[in-house]
């Protein structure tokens, strides 16, 4: 089977085609301008991963929320699943860029981190 | 009146950037003024990933992102102060902020105009109809969603398909809101492919190309939708209406530089992209005064924002050295299928790079870079797109010193 992807690895947004075997076995990809889109494509062909970023509830900070990112791709038809259990977390400020909020997140390979600081209420930023 | 080498107005991406490099090439007086309570300008509300993979090799969010730029500053502990709103720059570099402190007034040796850009609005589009609540331009919304946890909609259509307007689909589909559809007026869309299939596609949200909002109902809240196909100019053709039930519209139909310090300055812009009009040394039709980012042209990537500014902070770091910089007397013209380019002045004794959007998408086409009858460069590409920014360095013993240069898109 052909199909056609856009890579979204890089903002290049190359127009790759993959074609598989009956298996479900990658054969050949064309269009891509380097290595990365390679794997991308192999990779969504086979077992399609997207990374999220979404942000999490901090009580009693200088802002509602902080940011935060999965530090690998998970399975695109877990994304919403993932949403589900961030939508839970709470925090209490002060929160620091880079802390991980959630280690190896429903048990899929990758930890929540937070991506901005989020200083308590009431203290110099 | 204090006196301070270089002001810089904003603190995002471009003037921490510029500010930085600044310092390294030996600049101390100098001073970032920024209106906002934290350092960062957009990049804190842009809470996706994806930037910094041409920097730092690595893709990071953007609150990441400004940290890089903000921590460095802290670290070598640049003058720099937030709640600071530059409310005038004058023709003589003057500049007038509102601070925590009162009024401050400075006399600059240079000033580096990095103010960003705003988004256009409903106003700026016309659009007949009522004028209920619930329409949104996409950072007002992203604002909303990602810095003050407000839910902007339950029901919601797109209009424009900027990055942010796709970036704001994925958003609020991942929160819980149902985005119908995004419709674009042109006939491509006006974001990176990528974003069409990581932030519609992957949650089949359709995007219709062709198609504007023409009218807008609604009694206090946004309730209903008309939107019909275009031709060719344009113009909504009678008899393709489609009618919509939804509680918000959310605008991602463009960008502007923010100039109205650079005009009150008496800058001069320029036509195509509504920034200043710039010579090789990012200096504006005003000595001394500079500008690069976002109030400059509209990037797609916030790395060629920072490179930018940084390449700004090296020209200002020579003028501040030796009161003047080289002569720029050659004018670099867009010809034909060029939408806007920077710089258009340059010296023609130094290495540049032109930046440019193309007006449509073409496939298989050549950018030709000519001068007094002679192709300088000619860079064969596979498909060019408006969304996509072109950087074309040049090199200066490929230039006259006299003579206009051209650049088209064939």
């Amino acid at each position: 089977m052909k199909k056609k992807l856009i890579c979204i690895v890089c903002p290049n947004g190359c127009e790759i085609t993959a074609e598989t075997d009956g298996s479900g076995k990658v054969i050949s990809v064309e269009g891509q301008s380097c290595s990365r889109g390679r794997d991308y494509a192999v990779q969504e062909m086979t077992d399609p991963r997207r990374t999220l970023t979404t942000s999490i509830r901090i009580e009693h900070g200088q802002m509602p929320l902080a940011s935060v990112r999965l530090t690998a791709p998970v399975p695109k038809d877990m994304i919403f699943k993932v949403m589900d259990c961030i939508r839970k977390i709470r925090m209490n400020a002060p929160v620091k860029s880079g802390t991980v909020a959630v280690r190896d997140i429903l048990g899929l390979g990758a930890d929540l981190i937070i991506t901005r600081d989020v200083p308590a209420e009431g203290t110099e930023k | 009146m204090e006196n301070i080498d270089a002001v810089i107005i904003g603190g995002g991406p471009a003037g921490l950037a510029a500010a930085v490099e600044l310092w390294n090439r030996g600049i101390r007086n100098m001073l970032v003024l920024e209106r906002e309570h934290c350092f960062g300008g957009i990049l804190r509300q842009c809470i996706h990933d994806g930037f910094g993979l041409t920097r730092f090799h690595e893709t990071l969010s953007g609150p990441e992102y400004a940290k890089r730029f903000i921590d460095k500053a802290e670290e070598l502990g640049i003058p720099r102060m937030v709640d600071a709103s530059v409310i005038s720059v004058s023709e003589d570099r003057i500049v007038k902020a509102v601070t925590q402190e009162g009024l401050k007034v400075i006399r600059a040796k240079a000033v580096i105009l990095a103010m960003g850009c705003r988004e256009r609005t409903r106003g700026a589009l016309q659009i007949p109809g009522e004028r209920p609540s619930g329409i949104f331009t996409a950072g007002v919304a992203q604002a909303y969603m990602n810095l003050y946890n407000r839910k902007v909609g339950k029901e919601i259509v797109i209009l424009g398909s900027g990055d942010i307007g796709m970036i704001m689909a994925r958003r609020l589909t991942l929160e819980g809101a149902h985005v119908q559809a995004v419709y674009e007026i042109m006939p491509f869309a006006s974001g990176l492919p990528r974003n069409i299939s990581q932030c519609l596609n992957d949650f089949h949200i359709p995007l219709y190309l062709s198609h504007t909002v023409t009218d807008i109902r609604g009694k206090g809240r946004l309730e209903e939708l008309t939107v019909q196909k275009v031709d060719r100019d344009r113009k909504p053709i009678p008899g393709t209406e489609i009618i919509h039930k939804c509680d918000t519209l959310i605008l991602s139909v463009g960008l502007i530089p923010e100039n109205e310090l650079s005009l009150g300055a008496g800058v001069l812009l320029d036509s195509g992209t509504k920034g200043a009009v710039t010579d090789e040394h990012f200096q504006t039709s005003r000595k001394g005064i500079f500008a690069a980012g976002n109030v400059l042209h509209v990037h797609d990537l916030v790395d060629f924002v920072s490179l930018e500014a940084e390449e700004l902070a090296d020209c200002v770091a020579r003028y501040l050295k030796d009161k003047e910089l080289p002569e720029c007397s050659v004018s670099v013209l867009p010809g034909k299928g060029v939408g806007q380019m920077v710089p258009r002045k340059i010296s023609g004794t130094e290495d540049v790079t032109v930046s440019l959007r193309v007006t449509g998408k073409m496939e298989n086409c050549t950018i030709r870079v000519m001068q007094n009858g002679r192709e300088v460069i000619s860079r064969k590409m596979k498909k060019a797109l408006p969304a996509e920014m072109i950087r074309i360095p040049v090199k200066a013993d490929m230039l006259d010193q006299n003579g206009d240069v051209e650049v088209s898109v064939l």
